[in-house]
């Protein structure tokens, strides 16, 4: 398409003008319309040509008729749950005038998790674990990125545990959790604080490491600013240190993000945390015939939602930072 | 966890508190249980159909009749499954009969696990590769019209296992767990055709059970039975439906016999939970012990009437979540043995009739005998102490306040349950095995050493 729009003479004003529209619009739709739709022929056709032990490679067909019926399954569930709590209220009604000191309270439905109630959770954990590891890895990154002797000291300790895959971690916060954390009436449940703490140690380490970078890179010029002016340590990170180093500091965010998801999911899967991850190991352990078409969806989810996550970051940082070249996509 | 408050539910509570009035829910039961002390239970179990009574005594309301509201989650093996219940993520759980016999005499992990209800009798089979049952075939005997004759014993295993040792490879195959129903009706099957096993001598740290083994037997989980065969890394195994119905359909392996045929009418699984629970919160358990009692009587009602709706909710995604049809061919009477073979076998799932949930001492000294037998427990018992540790774990007073309630009730009829004044704990002598050994629960040293394969009295490893 753009080669035979470079090959329209340039003669008038409004020729060009219309020629760069052209490729802007075929840049931004028509192409990846063309990829999407090789994408799914040959998908289709691929799975024409795989057979498992559990039927048929689901095509793009199988994996849409999913989609309806994971949805159709939702509002039935929720359908089930309006009358559960109806069921519970007449329930504690009647305890209570057969027994009035009962202390009679909703209990969340019991029911099993929906599609869209595991991609919540999910979310959820991410976010979570995400702003967990961000509150202890920025005021690290910028105490190493000021002292020059404290990064000698942190930093063969963030190299050594940068490398490692949080999934190596889980079994040591699986058992740590469980003999830390006990309450008769628990805020979150384990299962959360696992998933949780995985994502925070996965994502703590990108985030440190490039604020300390950013904050020790900061422009001797701003730093002698500082001087001149006089400013205490604490208005020295105000104004001029995180200012300086923001674009650095997203740029970090925005890297363990990632791996923070694409983690979560594997954490889940392996110890049968509620989110999408157990979904895709719940799919598989079943072995229905439908269960490659509901694993496929679910994978299509997962990848649509990283790359919200990511575009949001990446949106964030734009809004934070002074930097704007910075922040190319 | 659930992230969605009940927020329509608020708009309807108005409304709802004129139509309670209306509304007559009999507590009477309560004056004689008590309410139970804790409401909210969360269950384990493994993705198999047995677990049944469990999901029928949610989805028809049994727990909720009882004032109990219980969470039902599918645990990944039968490990996680026991540690849940012991550090009490899990309030109870769907368990095989020998996890609570084990865990309270200490092999594994220990634990004080009781049980007041068994749930189901059979329901296991023995399934092999596609290509062993070729190997297999010219040794099994046939019918008139070229069919195997059923039941196929192990002596037409036993030359492939010996081509396999004479060429000096391992025979592998699965079994769930080393203290599972599917070890011992392995094994059982095993040793009947002169194959041994292999022992375990868990005081010298050996758990493996692999010890002067000719089958090398190992552990997978039962929803990745199929899978584990089809890559070649057993040649069979032993698991619970509906995995064995699986691989017929995937066509990758044949079962070859039946839990049933081994041993016609074996317990199988229990429900499991810790004695502190019992403890503590009596009514509850007594409760619980009801919805299920229930769950079984709707699974055996009227011949098996109630088997398809069954089978529906079993093959919710939450639940098992294979096809319906695959689930479908062993609950409601039937087994295909080799694609097309498919053959009738009605008490192939049973979980009410025969006394089926009724917790029999015998039944745990069996799984003790066992445990003897292959070198679990690694030293010669009294017959005393099989009858104590037994009446520790199976607990009949339980289940006999749960059914007498509902027999009082007459949600429950009393001729469907053994004579509680006059029932011992102890079954009459059985003898439907496939090597016809009789099986006297009273004397259990004895009928560990009327065993051709397997430790005697005083053998030690």
């Amino acid at each position: 398409m753009t080669t035979i729009i470079n090959k329209l003479p340039i003669t008038t004003p409004s020729v060009v003008s219309l020629k760069n529209f052209i490729s802007s619009i075929s840049k931004m739709l028509i192409l990846p319309f063309i990829g999407i739709t090789l994408f799914l022929m040959f998908w289709n056709i691929a799975a024409q040509n795989i057979n498992t032990s559990l039927g048929q490679f689901p095509g793009p067909q199988a994996v849409y008729e999913q989609f309806h019926s994971l949805y159709d399954e939702h509002t039935a569930e929720r359908a089930k749950a309006d009358k559960f709590y109806e069921r519970q209220e007449v329930r504690n009604a009647a305890r209570l005038e057969a027994d009035p000191t009962y202390n009679a309270k909703v209990r969340n439905y019991t029911g099993k998790e929906t599609f869209f109630d595991q991609i919540l959770t999910s979310l959820v954990t991410v976010m979570s674990g995400f702003l967990l590891a961000a509150i202890i890895a920025i005021p690290l990154g910028i105490a190493m990125g000021l002292n020059r002797h404290l990064n000698a000291a942190i930093n063969p300790i963030v190299q050594i545990f940068k490398p490692v895959s949080p999934l190596a971690w889980l079994p040591l916060i699986t058992m740590v959790v469980s003999a830390l954390y006990i309450s008769d009436d628990p805020m979150v449940s384990k299962s959360f604080l696992n998933s949780l703490l995985t994502v925070t140690l996965c994502s703590l380490w990108p985030m440190v490491i490039n604020t300390s970078i950013g904050v020790s890179s900061l422009d001797q010029d701003l730093k002698n600013v500082s001087r001149v002016l006089r400013l205490p340590t604490l208005k020295h990170i105000q104004k001029i240190v995180l200012p300086a180093s923001i674009p650095m500091i997203f740029t970090g965010m925005r890297l363990s993000f990632g791996v923070a998801w694409m983690v979560l999911i594997a954490a889940e899967m392996l110890a049968q945390n509620p989110g999408l991850g157990k979904f895709v190991w719940d799919e598989f352990q079943n072995g229905s015939s439908d269960s490659l078409a509901r694993i496929m969806a679910a994978v299509i989810v997962i990848g649509f939602i990283g790359f919200l996550l990511d575009r949001g970051m990446l949106q964030l940082q734009r809004m934070a930072s002074w930097d704007k070249s910075a922040t190319t996509v | 966890m659930s992230w969605i408050k009940p927020v329509k539910f608020i708009a309807k509570k108005l409304a709802l508190s004129i139509a309670i009035s209306a509304t007559v829910v009999s507590f009477a039961q309560a004056e004689k249980i008590g309410f139970p002390e804790k409401e909210e239970l969360k269950f384990g179990f493994i993705k198999l159909t047995d677990m049944a009574p469990i999901a029928v005594a949610y989805e028809q309301g049994y727990f909720e009749d009882e004032g109990l509201y219980v969470t039902i989650e599918a645990q990944a093996n039968w490990k996680v499954l026991l540690n849940g219940v012991i550090d009490g993520t899990l309030d109870g759980a769907h368990m095989l009969a020998g996890q609570p016999i084990a865990a309270t005499m200490g092999f594994g992990t220990k634990a004080h696990i009781i049980t007041p209800i068994s749930m189901d009798l059979n329901g296991n089979a023995i399934t092999v590769s596609n290509d062993i049952w070729a190997q297999m075939k010219p040794h099994v005997p046939k019918q008139a019209d070229g069919k195997p004759v059923h039941p196929i014993k192990a002596d037409s295993l036993k030359p492939v296992v010996d081509s396999y040792i004479a060429k000096g490879k391992p025979f592998n195959m699965g079994m769930v767990f080393p203290v599972s129903t599917h070890n011992y009706e392995l094994r059982y099957w095993l040793a009947a055709g002169g194959i041994h096993p292999g022992y375990y001598a868990p005081h010298k740290g050996d758990t493996s059970g692999q010890l002067e083994a000719q089958a090398m037997l190992s552990t997978v989980p039962p929803p990745q039975m199929p899978s584990t065969l089809e890559a070649g890394t057993i040649f069979g195994y032993c698991v619970g439906e509906p995995w064995n119905q699986q691989a017929v359909f995937k066509g990758i392996g044949v079962p070859v016999i039946t839990d049933y045929e081994i041993w016609k009418n074996n317990p199988e699984k229990v429900f499991g939970l810790t004695a502190e629970f019992a403890e503590k919160y009596p009514n509850t358990t007594i409760r619980l012990t009801r919805a299920l009692i229930r769950a079984a009587m709707w699974l055996d009602e009227n011949d098996n009437a109630n088997r398809p709706a069954a089978v529906k909710i079993l093959s919710q995604p939450n639940y098992v979540g294979a096809d319906y049809d695959v689930i479908a061919n062993s609950m409601t009477g039937t087994f295909e043995y080799e694609k097309g073979d498919k053959r009738a076998i009605p008490d192939f799932n049973v979980f009410f009739r025969y006394n089926a949930t009724y917790p029999y001492y015998s039944d745990a000294i069996w799984y003790l005998t066992q445990m003897r037998r292959w070198g679990q427990i690694s030293e010669h018992k009294s017959d005393d102490w099989y009858k104590d540790l037994a009446k520790k774990v199976y607990r009949p007073d339980i289940y006999e306040k749960a059914a007498q309630s509902l027999i009082d009730e007459k949600i429950a009829d009393a001729k469907d349950f053994p004579n509680f004044a006059t029932e011992t704990g102890f079954r009459a002598p059985q003898s439907d095995f496939i090597d016809n050994i009789l099986y006297d629960g009273t004397k259990p040293n004895a009928y560990i050493d009327s065993f051709k394969i397997g430790l005697k009295k005083e053998d030690k490893l």
